[in-house]
Parts: structure tokens; C-alpha cells; sequence
């Protein structure tokens, strides 16, 4: 039972890294109809920023936490107003090539300054140890990522639902151009999601220094999946792509305790779910067929 | 108060409008009748500017907002009713309707929309594509009144209504109109576009063929029933 427990709380951290990517993926997909591929690249450059600014200037973690969402954040919307606005209007195979370039370009500048090792991270002191929840002890640090987590993609979920800045990030998501026939400047709207999007990747970046290896390929890794999920979501759905992300960390999680004899199974559980999802609903499990604009 | 000046559009290769010119006095109601492709869709979204291929000059209280895109058109106080209701799954009711900003001088309040509405009031907090078509019908006419718009763009407002939810579209349209609304409307139904509306024009092959008041669609009604092929 402890061990079935232990395996959940696993799955579920694991989940709240793909929730968080996800809901940049969904966020910028929605608003953009772009798939950025480069999103594992910022989430690398975020856990890679946390690992220089200590390692080079002595910046505590919960110091690069609110510093490198920030930056990559300003550095997504610079790259949205340069680069990936003009994908607006071109083949999506351009899109493709844009955001992966990037991907390549990002993770070689890492390369050629830090080499390909990976890096060590220390956890915050004040997130050391153990929290003993009765039946299983349980890393302190990551309980706080799932707290923070949780509450991150709650406040997002309440900026979007509730506030009037929500309302028109929903209503252009859905519907771009009825949206600007109802006066609203969908544009202008355009650079700060890509922004927070990117930002939200960034952090999730942050979070992972302490217990991933940091080095420049740790977003590659990570992002294959993280699309995995997005597909099963629905894409640009936000729901389905926080939901999705935490119940493919749960199934990966339980297959790697389970499966464990049959590496090959574990390892492809989370593309046969999506195979299956996509057999039955083709959308994705929250998505929506594409509506005329 | 609407002027549109030579105005042609296409699809592509498919040129739909050809040369239209037409006028709207402020506080009308004109509709827009013809057959099926004959281009009165694509005509309202010109005015509109959700159409990217045209020519020609469209005039709003004699300002050119041609170039302008749809959403300065829209804060210039165009009301857009599309033909398809234009509700939003992902918004309640409400926010359906409180979505476009306040633009022109008579904004309905909320409160007299829903008074005038009780059945939105009633599903306020529902996704708006939960509301029947004739309810749907209703809040997007209700959007554009609470926005305030002066010069409403109705794609055929009535299509699969009953007829006492066309009735209901009708005493709407009326409604507004007295207090100085105007409304430039694409419709089939004949008998409600001579009950609603002051003028036509009849619209064939991208141009306009004819200019009729409200009596020469009536005396002639047969004969352009069977032209628009209902």
C-alpha cells in the first residue's frame, strides 16, 4: 500500500512538470494556432539559468524562480514580435522548421559554453529532508513542487475563468476573428500569452534543477511526452492539458513500478494511451473540433 | 450614415461583388435579398472588414474606415450579428454578452437586456452553446444592443426561427430601430423584410439589380419568390 502510495505521489510530480509545459503549449496554441516546439529548449534554458545564476553570482533558488520566468519570458515575447508572428499567415510546415530551429539553436549555444554533462543543482535548504506522511516518507522538495504546482495551475485557471482578461483570451482562443468583429484587438493580446507561456515553461525549468539533471538535452527528453499529453488533452485545450498531465505522470509512474519486467511496455505506455485517446476521440479527450473562424 | 462605393470582393479566382455601390440613411432598416451566392454574405462582411479581397470605398457617417481592421470598425459602432449566431462554447451567457465594449451613446445596461430576455437571465451562467438556436438567435441580437452599436449587420437573423421567435426577431429589430438604430439585414423571408424594413435591395450575381420600397416587394412578391427560388 505504501509502495502504491509512494509510486502516485512519484506519478503525480512527474505530472506537474508535463502539467506545466502543457498549459504553455495550450495557452500559445490557442491564441497563436502555433505548436511551439521550442517550448523544451525554455524549459531547459530555465533550469539551466536557475544552475548559472548560483553557480556564477551566488542567486539562491527561490531568487532564480522569479528571475528566470521573468527573463524568458521577455526573451519569448522579443523572439513572438521577431520571428514567430510571421507564421500567422504561412504553411504550418513553417512553423515546424521555425520552432525546432530555435530548439536546435538554443540547446547548441547551451552545448558549446557548458559541454554536454550534466550539471548539479542543491536542493533549497529549506526543502531538504522528508515530509512523514504516515504510511511513506516523502521528499520535502517535492511535495512543494506539487503544492506549487497545484496552486499555480489553479490561479491560471482562475485568471482565465473568472477575470475579463480570461474572458478575452477565451473568446479569441475560440473564435479569432468573430472576436475582433466584436471590437476586441486580438493582436495585441498575442505577444503577452506567447510570453507566459514561455514564462511558465521557464519555471517549470527552475523546478527541475533540484531534482533532474540539468544539462542541455533535458528538454528534448521531456517534450516528446509533453506533446504525448497535449494530443490526449485536446490541443489548446487548458483543462484537458493540466488533466492530461498529470494522468499520464500517474500512468508513466505506475508503469515504471509495475512494468518494470517489460521495459519496452513502460516506456511506450504513455503513446499507446495516446494511439488509443486519438482512436476515440480524434480531438483529444477535452478538445474541441476546429469551429469556422 | 452607411455608404459603400464601388465596392467588389472575390474568392480567390471567383469574384463575388462587382462594382456594388448602396446607401443607408441613419435610423433605416434595409435589407439585402437575392438568391444563394449572389454575394449579400460577403457584402456584410466588407462592411464589416472581415473580408480580405476587396476594392472599393465603405463609408461609415462619411469617415472611410475601408482600411480600418474589423475591430476599429466594430468601436466605430458596428454591430455584427453573423449568420451562424456567433456564440461562444467556451463563455457564459453573460460574458457572451458583455465580451464587446460599450461603443456608442445608448448602451443597454445589462439589467434591461435580461429583463427583455428572460430566458437568457434564466441561463446566464450556462455555456452559450447550450442555448436553443432560437435563444442563440436572441443573444446575438441582445450582444450588439448592449454594445451599443449604431448600425447593426444582420446575416439572415431569422434562418430556422419559428415563426414566433420570428415575430420576436421582428418587434427586436423594430425596437431598436426606434430608438435610431440603423439595420442593414440579409434576409430570404420576404414577408418578414417587408414587416421589419424600409427599403431593399435586390442583389444578383455580385451586383445590385434592383432598389424596391416595401410596396413594390409586396405587389411583386410572387414574381420574386420564384426568382429567389423559396
Amino acid at each position: 500500500m505504501s509502495g502504491f502510495l509512494q509510486n502516485t505521489f512519484n506519478g503525480l510530480v512527474g505530472g506537474a512538470f508535463y502539467a506545466l509545459l502543457a498549459l504553455g503549449l495550450a495557452v500559445i496554441f490557442g491564441m497563436l494556432r502555433v505548436v511551439n516546439f521550442a517550448h523544451g529548449a525554455f524549459y531547459m534554458l530555465g533550469a539551466f539559468g536557475a544552475y548559472v545564476l548560483l553557480a556564477e553570482a551566488g542567486v539562491p533558488f527561490w531568487a532564480a524562480l522569479v528571475i528566470m520566468p521573468l527573463a524568458l519570458g521577455l526573451l519569448g515575447m522579443v523572439l513572438e514580435r521577431a520571428v514567430i508572428h510571421r507564421l500567422t499567415r504561412l504553411d504550418p510546415l513553417y512553423n515546424f522548421l521555425l520552432t525546432f530551429g530555435l530548439t536546435l539553436i538554443l540547446q547548441d549555444l547551451v552545448k558549446s559554453r557548458y559541454g554536454v554533462q550534466s550539471s548539479p543543482y542543491a536542493t533549497p535548504d529549506e526543502l531538504s529532508g522528508t515530509v512523514d506522511f504516515g504510511l511513506f516518507d516523502f521528499p520535502t522538495y517535492r511535495v512543494f513542487i506539487l503544492a506549487f504546482t497545484v496552486l499555480l495551475c489553479g490561479a491560471v485557471w482562475w485568471v482565465l475563468g473568472r477575470t475579463r482578461i480570461g474572458m478575452v483570451v477565451r473568446a479569441a482562443t475560440e473564435r479569432p476573428e468573430l472576436t475582433r468583429a466584436f471590437g476586441i484587438d486580438v493582436g495585441k493580446w498575442v505577444t503577452p500569452v506567447f510570453g507566459f507561456g514561455i514564462a511558465l515553461a521557464g519555471l517549470a525549468g527552475v523546478l527541475a534543477a533540484p531534482m533532474r539533471a540539468v544539462n542541455p538535452l533535458m528538454g528534448a527528453d521531456l517534450i516528446i511526452v509533453v506533446f504525448a499529453v497535449v494530443v490526449i488533452g485536446g490541443l489548446g485545450s487548458i483543462f484537458g492539458s493540466v488533466a492530461a498531465g498529470f494522468g499520464i505522470g500517474l500512468i508513466q509512474a505506475w508503469g515504471e513500478a509495475y512494468l518494470s519486467d517489460y521495459p519496452l511496455v513502460s516506456q511506450t505506455v504513455v503513446f499507446v494511451v495516446m494511439a488509443v485517446v486519438l482512436l476515440w476521440r480524434p480531438a483529444g479527450l477535452f478538445g474541441r473540433e476546429e469551429a469556422p473562424a | 450614415m452607411l455608404r459603400i462605393e464601388n465596392l467588389s470582393a472575390a474568392y480567390g479566382e471567383a469574384q463575388v461583388l462587382r462594382e456594388v455601390s448602396l446607401e443607408v440613411a441613419a435610423g433605416e432598416v434595409v435589407t439585402l435579398v437575392g438568391r444563394n451566392g449572389a454575394g449579400k454574405s460577403t457584402l456584410l462582411r466588407c462592411v464589416m472588414g472581415l473580408h480580405p479581397e476587396q476594392r472599393g470605398t465603405v463609408r461609415l457617417d462619411g469617415r472611410d474606415i475601408s482600411r480600418l481592421p474589423a475591430y476599429k470598425r466594430a468601436r466605430a459602432g458596428l454591430g455584427w450579428v453573423p449568420d451562424d449566431r456567433g456564440a461562444y462554447a467556451t463563455l457564459t451567457v453573460t460574458e457572451n454578452l458583455t465580451l464587446p465594449p460599450r461603443v456608442g451613446p445608448d448602451p443597454w445596461p445589462l439589467s434591461r437586456v435580461y429583463e427583455a430576455f428572460p430566458a437568457l437571465y434564466a441561463r446566464r451562467d450556462s455555456a452559450a452553446t447550450m442555448l436553443s438556436g432560437g435563444e442563440q438567435q436572441m443573444l446575438a441580437l441582445a450582444r450588439v444592443l448592449r454594445m451599443g452599436a449604431r448600425l447593426l449587420l444582420c446575416d439572415e437573423p431569422t434562418e430556422g426561427l419559428s415563426p414566433l421567435l420570428v415575430q420576436q426577431v421582428g418587434d427586436l429589430l423594430r425596437e431598436a430601430k426606434k430608438h435610431g438604430v440603423t439595420v442593414l439585414l440579409v434576409e430570404q423571408n420576404l414577408h418578414f423584410a417587408t414587416g421589419v424594413a424600409d427599403r431593399h435591395y435586390l442583389l444578383a450575381e455580385g451586383r445590385i439589380a434592383e432598389a424596391m420600397e416595401n410596396a413594390e416587394v409586396r405587389s411583386r412578391e410572387r414574381e420574386l419568390l420564384a426568382y429567389l427560388g423559396i
